[in-house]
């Protein structure tokens, strides 16, 4: 392998097109759910565990900051969502075109921030 | 002698599809948990205890669970095989990876089936 090739791989000059965005987005918020699975793990523990601890979860949740970091959760598990599922037509050849890869990833985007503030809007 | 290299053991396919199935697991019981939780009449404690003691909600989160543990291994060993260069370090990542999974797997059933 020749190694003269150019490269052209520095992260703070190159512009990414949105599908490489969302692509980004998605193993990064992938990666950060499976960091979280011991709390998910732990909050839904104690919803199940008695009516103490019930309420012990009730409190846990209600906590500001606790509250921003699920939203920031739920953001990440919907956005991983709607790009998977956009992943799965892409692997069915829908949407291959620039043009529709490039529409798909901005509805990915909207989707998944838009389903985050309504459900914020929701639970808070 | 052959120098081997631990790279190329052929499973691409098969973890692709596996991806795929377990994604689409998921996908189906997200929204049948958010149908299952809207049908609740009220969201307290005892509804909500009685809504996991039925045997379909717990298998359905078994298959859930699993499917989960599966895909995040296979996601996770993917991140590292694309920034972990040295092999040594990559593999006992990957067997940390492994047995935290297994523990995650333990703890659900814990919690499903209680103590």
């Amino acid at each position: 392998m020749p190694k003269s090739r150019p490269k052209h791989l520095n992260l703070l000059t190159i512009r990414f097109p949105v599908m490489a965005v969302v692509s980004g987005m998605h193993r990064i918020s992938g990666a950060v759910l499976f960091l979280f699975l011991p709390l998910f793990l732990w909050l839904w523990q104690e919803t199940l565990g008695s009516r103490e601890s019930f309420e012990t979860f009730r409190s846990v949740v209600s906590n500001p900051l606790m509250k921003i970091i699920l939203l920031g959760l739920l953001w990440g598990y919907l956005h991983h969502l709607c790009a998977g599922i956009r992943h799965l037509a892409l692997d069915l050849h829908l949407g291959i075109e620039l043009a529709a890869a490039r529409a798909s990833s901005v509805a990915v985007l909207v989707a998944s921030i838009g389903l985050t503030v309504i459900a914020g809007v929701a639970l808070w | 002698m052959v120098k081997r290299e631990v790279v190329g053991a052929h499973y691409g396919l098969r973890d692709w599809l596996a991806q795929r199935v377990t994604a689409v697991v998921m996908t189906v019981y997200t929204l049948l948990f958010l149908v299952a939780l809207a049908s609740l009449p009220q969201l307290d404690y005892a509804h909500w205890k009685a809504l996991w003691a039925l045997p379909v909600m717990r298998y359905a989160t078994v298959l859930f669970a699993l499917s989960l543990l599966l895909h995040a291994w296979i996601g996770v060993r993917n991140i590292f095989m694309d920034y972990i260069k040295p092999t040594g370090l990559r593999l006992t990542l990957h067997a940390v990876v492994i047995l935290t999974l297994v523990w995650y797997a333990a703890w659900a059933a814990q919690i499903l089936w209680g103590i």
